[in-house]
């Protein structure tokens, strides 16, 4: 297998909060009606976790699964895992209608962490990241600045911000520019 | 700002976050109609000031398509529903009357 390249190189900035590239991470496309039995199980067997509801996303080991639309979900995993989990998902869905596709190089996933991170998103995003809206084990596809980006909450003081390969460099010096030192209102800690 | 419920994941979205797809509810003019009525189904729009059907595209989110009832003038909003229907449900025809008495119904 080709060396794992990331959008950014593991870029790193620390200002306000640190905001820094994540090391190549699996990511999988599945596409199919989340409503049907048949998808759910096949998920669970693949992955060992159930069906995230609506605006969740479920972890367990070293992987996850976010909901992105009721007939989509995004699968994490480690890098050199994805091949062979998106397979198992094909064959587990069968004759289901399904699309999987191993998305983890058309994707960039940007680690942030510190308290701050609510309030350089909220500089950039309509959704509401107040601590009682927006917690761990969320994920919101959204938009940051003027592009697509989903948001996954994983704890009070980290979130991960997943957008299209092509716009990383923009949404990551977006992120080191509004994470500047002395820049915070500081009203959610 | 224009804030609606997308009905397909719950979230109160943003206008940022939306795709406008015009006037709902639009019968189709097919091959074996006239070009005038071709024509009409094209590019003839109600064009209200007051209650008016919509289409939205809930882009930056689930993706998916969903209707909203709003009124052009006052920008309130009476509701949004499945985009899985030819005619807005009852539900949202009483929110309009009980809120707009002198409105006509739907066209």
């Amino acid at each position: 297998m080709a060396e794992a390249m990331t959008a950014l190189g593991g870029a790193a900035t620390e200002g306000a909060i640190r905001v820094a590239e994540a090391p190549p991470t699996g990511m999988i496309a599945l596409r199919a009606d989340l409503s049907t039995r048949a998808v759910g199980k096949a998920v669970k067997e693949a992955t060992g976790i159930a069906l995230p509801r609506a605006l969740r996303i479920e972890t367990a080991k070293d992987r996850s699964v976010a909901w992105m639309a009721p007939d989509e979900v995004l699968v994490f995993c480690p890098w050199e895992k994805a091949a062979g989990l998106a397979a198992d998902l094909s064959e587990g869905l069968g004759d289901t209608p399904h699309l999987v596709a191993d998305m983890s190089s058309a994707r960039a996933l940007i680690d942030l962490s510190g308290p701050g991170w609510r309030e350089v998103l909220a500089k950039g995003t309509p959704v509401d990241l107040a601590p009682g809206a927006f917690g761990p084990g969320d994920f919101r596809r959204t938009r940051l600045g003027q592009v697509a980006v989903a948001i996954w909450a994983s704890g009070p003081e980290r979130a991960h911000l997943i957008c299209f390969r092509s716009v990383a460099g923009f949404v990551f010096d977006w992120l080191s520019m509004a994470a500047a030192r002395d820049s915070l209102p500081g009203l959610w800690r | 700002m224009l804030q609606l419920e997308c009905p397909v994941c719950g979230v109160l979205a943003d206008e940022t976050e939306l795709v406008p797809g015009g006037e709902a509810h639009l019968q189709r003019a097919g091959p074996d109609s006239t070009d005038d009525a071709f024509a009409d189904y094209l590019f003839t729009r109600a064009n209200p000031r007051g209650v008016h059907f919509e289409r939205w595209c809930h882009v930056y989110g689930c993706g998916k398509w969903f209707h909203a009832a709003r009124d052009t003038a006052t920008l309130e909003v009476f509701g949004t529903y499945s985009a899985q229907t030819t005619a807005p449900p009852d539900d949202i025809v009483a929110a309009i009357r009980a809120r707009r008495p002198e409105w006509e119904g739907p066209a």
